[in-house]
């Protein structure tokens, strides 16, 4: 099954987060325009997982900054326009729910 | 006697101190309730002062008068809470020794959090109103004004009152048209969300009334910093927009002493159980109001909803029974869109704001997602509301804590 086929939710990530393999972040990233994933983006990515699965939501901004060493001004240049958004979407997770 | 500690005595604190003085048995129960400032501040009310709708003596009243007789009073900062040892440390170093504290602490804004934010033109030509300082400054400035460039900017998420901001670019819209200066007044609403407002259904109606009224729309903007030589704001890619006058709503923090404490997440709102309302680390301490970290709206009436479920669970854990009521995130929202206008948003935790009537279904009297004189007047009389009857924390009639689907219409963003 390639991630087109994959169910999605109403913002577009995946319905099923279990669902997710390495290669999907790859092709979540092409669909966000992200052609290559570097150890950095690795390092994000793999941290929204982490504690979206411990937490059952996605970290916020802040979170990801204090967890993951990468700073904001590095975390808007991996993840253009809305690192944790887009970030969530890459890892397989839903849109972080932090704001009402 | 035991002691219940409630902390802060803005909304949510007095409502929670005038409910349970009528439930507690008062010969084996000492209320005490703690806050740094004399003063109640209706903080709704801020949003109307730069605009001439509301002045000071509008929104200011001394905190005391809502407290119900025979409560302890103590007009203090708070140094520590000592969560594993039950107590609190007041300012001058005594110690209060509580069975149950209930946090009440509230947000403030922290624009020292945005470089460049509160530095040279601080209070000359960027305000926030926020605060009453903040909104008495922009009164005084907008007396001067006679056209330019307004930029209404939001930092970061999650803000007290969300709709607030749109509230501000609706209010600047009709008050320069009022003063025939509106062709010479750009107002550009730059959001770091991907509309105008967070939830789709109403993201979509709001976004197209700023296009009606002409204001500018950028989304997707993160504030990085302020250049306050060249007057403008700075996103984290590198994006500028220029300003005459920056509107800021500021980062916004929990208090300092939840962050003190240990108690807080990154921006020292307090980890909070979405639905019984109890800390997620200590079974004795309870939060409501704008210093949880829940994902509701962080409102005056979401506090209110809230009261009625900590209540109810307060008095089950007292009695060391299981905790049942469960709060469903409930928030309702008055918001001004000018011209005398309003529009009324009622939503909760899975259900977005959605059109309909409120609270009668078919017949209101008040129109949800849709833009009535009516609603606009129930703006107006929530202010009497709030100091006669939710302070005092009474019921509204007809109103519930949980939200109710009686009166809406399920519809789509794309119907609208």
């Amino acid at each position: 099954m390639t991630t087109k086929d994959l169910a999605r939710d109403a913002d577009g990530h995946l319905a099923n987060y279990k669902e997710w393999t390495e290669e999907t972040a790859k092709e979540l990233a092409a669909e966000e325009g992200i052609e290559t994933l570097t150890d950095r983006h690795w390092k994000v990515i793999n941290l929204m997982r982490k504690e979206f699965i411990e937490k059952g939501d996605a970290p916020s901004i802040r979170r990801l900054t204090k967890e993951s060493g990468v700073d904001t001004k590095e975390l808007y240049s991996l993840f253009p326009k809305g690192p944790a958004k887009k970030a969530a979407k890459i890892a397989g997770i839903p849109k972080p729910t932090g704001c009402v | 006697m035991k002691n219940l500690i409630i902390l802060g005595a803005g909304t949510a604190g007095t409502i929670m101190a005038n409910k349970l003085n009528g439930l507690l048995d008062r010969n084996k129960w000492r209320i005490t309730i703690i806050d740094q400032s004399k003063e109640h501040y209706y903080q709704p009310g801020f949003l109307f002062i730069p605009f001439g709708i509301y002045q000071k003596k509008h929104v200011v009243k001394p905190a005391h008068k809502f407290f119900p007789a025979g409560i302890n009073a103590i007009n203090s900062s708070v140094k520590l809470i000592e969560a594993e040892k039950n107590r609190i440390l007041l300012e001058n170093d005594s110690v209060l020794q509580y069975d149950f504290l209930i946090i009440a602490t509230g947000a403030r804004i922290a624009p020292e959090q945005t470089e460049g934010l509160k530095e040279s033109l601080w209070y000359k030509e960027i305000f926030d109103f926020y605060t009453l300082d903040g909104a008495l400054h922009l009164t005084e400035y907008f007396k001067k004004w006679r056209g330019g460039r307004i930029v209404i900017n939001i930092a970061e998420m999650p803000i007290k009152c969300p709709v607030a901001p749109l509230e501000f670019a609706f209010l600047a819209d009709w008050y320069f048209t009022k003063k025939g200066i509106r062709d010479k007044t750009d107002i550009h609403f730059v959001t770091p969300l991907s509309g105008a407002f967070t939830k789709p259904i109403a993201s979509k109606a709001f976004g197209n009334l700023l296009d009606k009224k002409n204001i500018k729309l950028t989304t997707d903007f993160s504030i990085g910093r302020v250049d306050n030589q060249e007057k403008k704001i700075i996103s984290w890619e590198e994006q500028e927009i220029p300003f005459d006058v920056l509107i800021t709503i500021p980062t916004n923090m929990g208090d300092d002493v939840i962050g003190r404490s240990g108690l807080g997440d990154e921006l020292n709102f307090v980890p909070t159980d979405r639905h019984t309302l109890c800390s997620e680390k200590f079974n004795n301490i309870f939060v409501l109001g704008d210093a949880t970290n829940l994902p509701s709206s962080k409102a005056g009436s979401v506090a209110h909803f809230q009261a009625e479920i900590l209540t109810e669970n307060l008095i089950d854990a007292i009695g060391q029974r299981p905790m049942k009521a469960k709060f469903d995130g409930h928030a309702n929202c008055y918001i001004e869109s000018g011209f005398g206008k309003g529009f009324l948003i009622d939503f909760n935790y899975d259900t977005e704001p959605l059109p309909g009537k409120f609270p009668l279904p078919a017949v209101g009297p008040f129109s949800l997602l849709e833009e009535t004189k009516m609603n606009h007047y129930g703006k107006m009389m929530f202010r009497w509301i709030y100091w006669n009857i939710l302070l005092k924390g009474y019921r509204i009639p007809i109103i519930e804590s949980h939200m109710s689907m009686a009166g809406k219409k399920k519809k789509t963003a794309l119907e609208l």
